[in-house]
């Protein structure tokens, strides 16, 4: 293997600390050397990254890869060259797939895919609950010995107050995290989008905060209890984020993670019936958006995830009620998200941060740094470059964005997996 | 578009009260005439005409709007405004006077009484016009005509009311 | 004597030009002059209505088909016969409500017909939002007969048509909309449609049965009122409108029970006396008779229950014909 150089990037590697123009040293597929100049030997490939960021890989905790099941929507070989494309080298797929991976033979069978037809690396979970049902326990040690990097039931909340404890003093010793999605099925019955004004105005059924907010307070008291590692999936709500905020104070062991259109699209994106901007937990308001800004800025909040969830046409062109929930979500997810940069609400190595040593960390520190020795997953993106999406260019099966048309800056020019190139930005920029 | 009077307010006047004396002469008897004027000109004209029936005979004359416009054979290709029909009493056994300001093809003359026949079963319906262009494409004329104006098919003629324009006067523009 | 009644606020206006709308998907988009021109129309159709011959040529060849995907009789019964008074062929399409989820697309069933060769699509569905969904795919003039809890656009048309007939103005009245407001899409359509022309709205209901976020919109839609008390709702209302309540809402939770729902909303004539003493019933029926009126208020002198309904045909006829011009373009 050639070694491969990236020169005078401007590095941002926030599990070490690091911001400077540098060059980075690739060999043999591991990080060999960062920051100081580097020497192009003879037959190294050399990359020059002037003018761009070069950042560990992204690392996605919270996707939906389809597969098996829903190949119509996403297969893992479609999804992971669209994730590469949006500059992850590691993501970890939710476990509603059809059947659900809530046993080892199917948890196996996706790693195998993965290594097959995979162009990156991808992290099972596994169910918490035997098909999602919240029933009884799935086969979670058995899994765990297969590498899952956590359960959720991902769609479902586990409803049952008493089998949420079980599987938390289960985990526990498993040293893997509870991923929770949390969200009252009771309180969010027949809801279709964020409840207030704009769900009046369009007859369609609110989800209130509160739905959410009851069950995040629920999973944090359940964590104090048994001192398992509870992670709460994709907030959207002000309480939500007091509620983790007020975890985190008493040292409970609790992590949240946001996803990109929460964090940058309101309830008003519903508005004419666009199922486009269907998705659960919703769209909520300005006021949420700036509450989930201010935890990923003080440290409540410590990942961004995209909950990539790709639908094929028909699954959203259809009535607003009877669409799919989700947003097509890896490819937008830089562009989307360094606007919050440029408008000076968070900074760019926050954000890296939160794409790479915060899951990171959340996987055992594994993945999401550039120490040297690490495997070279690297990121090289432009900041300043100006592009329009159209999903119809989406690797992605799921064309599935409510940001069509629409211009965002940031893009990502070149993604390192294991030291190989596995997505390159065909459009030069000069 | 140059345009050119072709009646004036005086000549309206007369032709107004000329056409007056020929509806009175025609129908004898004044108490079963229902004059009727085809919204929106035609209107303003049928009350002229039984203002001045009034006067030199002494005796009211009904006077009706009527809206014809859902019997328009051109309604494919626009969707005038509806205004409604407006006429007092019945128009069974009425000597009904149609009033239209300008007869050109004869399709509004044909639509009205396709409408007027809807509401009832007048003894006899006449129709009225303050100019008659000529250019006909349906067998109808007119009983009583203001003035002829030959035109060509091309032309317009342009005919306003005090009551709707602010003014009594009847143009022909060309289209150059 | 044959006449189209004065509608006040049209009388001098000409509104002919502010057509240019393809579907009838909603109210809440409606123009000023828009709402103007249908209420103009609607008195020319209602002259037809009172002759001895009530049919008038304008759609003649045009086909409108209705489609329900909900049990209906007086809504798709106004609309049939509002297509005949104008002479248009009626088809009557009924779509089993399990179909919305199930096989069949919506917009491939309203294409199929298309293809039979409708001119008019008339669809009721219970997904609030539906016909936005397929009015981009349809080439056909698309009219909402009400959707979820969304809209129902032609009955707040004729809400409003029945108002000014009776009032002669829509600015300045106090108007109270009883009874499960977060449900109806009655009240929804008729609380955007009047606080446009100017009324006072007020919503009032058990609080399980009020909309969201209302108390939060005056800034979006000045001149809508909430309140909880009936009797302090009702005070000098020129307009009291009760809704239909569905049994559902009792099963679901949201009310204790009949009894309940009678003792604090139903409008009975000790109610009615603190209205205005020219006020108006309405009620968009069908009627829980002694549930949401009093037996005597609904049969008194009071309400305009059935000017509701003769009103719905011509307001029917209006939107058809202005729709129907409006395919061309």
């Amino acid at each position: 293997m050639k070694d491969l150089i990236v020169k005078n990037g401007r590095i941002i590697d926030p599990a070490n600390n690091f911001d400077a123009v540098g060059d980075i040293l690739v060999r043999d597929g591991v990080v060999k050397q960062v920051g100081t100049t580097v020497s192009a030997g003879p037959g190294s490939e050399i990359i020059d990254a002037r003018g761009k960021v070069v950042c560990p890989g992204f690392v996605d905790l919270h996707c939906h890869l389809r597969q098996p099941g829903y190949e119509a929507k996403e297969t893992i070989a479609t999804g992971t060259r669209a994730a590469a494309k949006g500059g992850f080298t590691t993501i970890c797929c939710m476990p509603n797939t059809n059947p659900p991976l809530d046993n080892l033979p199917l948890v196996e069978f996706v790693k195998s895919l993965a290594e097959k037809e995979g162009a990156i690396r991808v992290l099972p979970i596994g169910c918490i609950t035997r098909g999602r049902k919240g029933e009884e326990l799935s086969d979670m040690a058995e899994m765990s010995g297969a590498g899952v990097i956590g359960f959720s039931d991902d769609g479902n909340y586990v409803k049952n107050a008493r089998l949420m404890k079980c599987a938390m003093e289960y985990s526990q010793p498993l040293g893997l995290p509870i991923i929770e999605h949390c969200e009252d099925p009771d309180l969010a019955i027949d809801g279709q989008m964020n409840e207030g004004i704009i769900a009046t105005r369009l007859g369609l059924c609110g989800i209130p905060n509160a739905a959410e907010e009851v069950a995040v307070a629920r999973d944090i008291l359940l964590a104090q209890l048994t001192g398992a590692h509870l992670h709460i999936a994709h907030l959207s709500t002000k309480g939500s984020v007091e509620l983790l905020r007020w975890a985190k104070q008493r040292d409970i062991r609790v992590t949240g993670e946001v996803a990109p259109h929460h964090l940058t699209l309101t309830e008003e994106r519903v508005l004419g019936y666009n199922t486009a901007a269907k998705v659960n937990p919703p769209l909520r308001t300005k006021t949420d958006i700036e509450a989930l800004i201010d935890g990923l800025n003080d440290g409540t909040i410590d990942i961004i995830a995209t909950d990539h969830a790709p639908h094929s046409l028909n699954d959203k062109l259809c009535e607003f009620g009877a669409a799919a929930s989700g947003i097509s979500g890896f490819e937008t997810m830089l562009g989307s998200l360094m606007n919050l940069v440029a408008t000076g609400k968070i900074t760019l190595p926050l954000l890296i941060a939160k794409l790479t040593s915060g899951p990171g960390r959340l996987l055992g520190g594994r993945f999401g740094s550039l120490t040297p020795g690490a495997t070279a997953d690297i990121t090289i993106f432009d900041p300043g470059a100006e592009w329009t999406v159209d999903s119809g260019k989406f690797i992605s099966k799921g064309k599935n964005t409510p940001l069509q048309g629409e211009t965002l800056k940031g893009k990502v020019i070149l993604t390192v997996f294991g030291g190989a190139v596995v997505f390159t930005d065909d459009v030069k920029t000069p | 578009m140059p345009s050119k009077v072709v009646i004036t307010s005086d000549e309206m006047r007369r032709s107004i009260a000329r056409m007056a004396h020929e509806i009175v002469e025609r129908n004898k008897s004044t108490e079963n005439l229902l004059l009727v004027g085809m919204r929106t000109r035609g209107v303003p004209l049928a009350k002229r005409l039984a203002a001045n029936i009034a006067t030199f005979e002494k005796i009211p004359v009904t006077v009706g709007a009527l809206d014809f416009t859902l019997y328009r054979d051109d309604l494919n290709q626009r969707q005038p405004s509806v205004k409604g029909t407006d006429i007092p009493g019945t128009i069974d056994g009425k000597a009904v006077v149609l009033v239209d300001d300008v007869l050109f093809t004869g399709r509004s003359a044909r639509a009205a009484m396709d409408a007027l026949i809807d509401l009832g079963r007048p003894e006899v319906i006449q129709l009225a016009v303050l100019v008659d262009r000529g250019h006909r494409e349906l067998p109808i004329r007119a009983d009583y005509v203001g003035k002829n104006i030959p035109s060509s098919k091309d032309e317009d003629v342009q005919v306003k009311l005090a009551e709707t324009d602010g003014m009594d006067e009847v143009r022909v523009a060309s289209q150059e | 004597m044959i006449r189209s009644e004065q509608i006040e606020p049209c009388a001098a206006a000409e509104h002919s030009g502010a057509w240019a709308r393809r579907h009838v998907l909603d109210i809440e988009d409606f123009s000023v002059p828009e709402i103007e021109l249908v209420m103009q129309t609607t008195s020319a159709m209602k002259e037809i209505l009172s002759r001895p011959l009530k049919k008038v040529p304008a759609l003649r060849g045009k086909t409108v088909v209705t489609l329900f995907y909900e049990a209906s009789t007086r809504t798709r019964g106004s609309f049939e016969m509002a297509a005949k008074h104008l002479s248009a062929d009626v088809v009557n399409m009924t779509a089993q409500a399990s179909s919305v989820t199930k096989g069949e697309s919506l917009i491939n069933t309203l294409n199929t017909i298309e293809a039979i060769g409708a001119d008019i699509i008339i669809m009721r569905h219970p997904l609030s939002g539906a016909h936005y969904c397929a009015a981009p795919h349809v080439k056909a003039n698309l009219v909402n007969a009400g959707d979820g809890w969304h809209a129902h656009p032609t009955q707040a048309l004729l809400d409003l048509y029945t108002i000014l007939n009776r009032k002669g103005r829509i600015a300045g009245l106090k108007v109270v909309i009883v009874g499960d407001v977060k449900h109806s899409r009655v009240a929804h359509s008729n609380i955007w449609c009047l606080t446009k022309m100017g009324a006072n709205v007020v919503v009032c209901g058990p609080p399980t049965l009020l909309p969201e976020g209302l108390k939060t919109a005056q800034l979006l839609f000045p001149g809508i009122g909430v309140e909880t008390n009936i009797e302090k709702a009702v005070k000098d209302a020129d307009v009291v409108m009760e809704l239909r309540l569905q049994k559902e809402r009792m099963q679901s939770g949201l009310l204790p029970g009949l009894r309940d729902f009678i003792a604090g909303y139903q409008l009975d004539s000790k109610r009615l006396a603190l209205t205005k003493p020219d006020s108006i019933v309405m009620h968009p029926g069908p009627v829980n008779e002694d549930v949401e009126l009093a037996a005597d208020v609904l049969h008194g002198g009071r309400s305009v229950v059935n000017d509701q309904v003769t009103n719905g045909v011509a307001v029917r006829m209006a939107i058809l014909y202005l729709l129907a011009g409006s395919r061309e373009q």
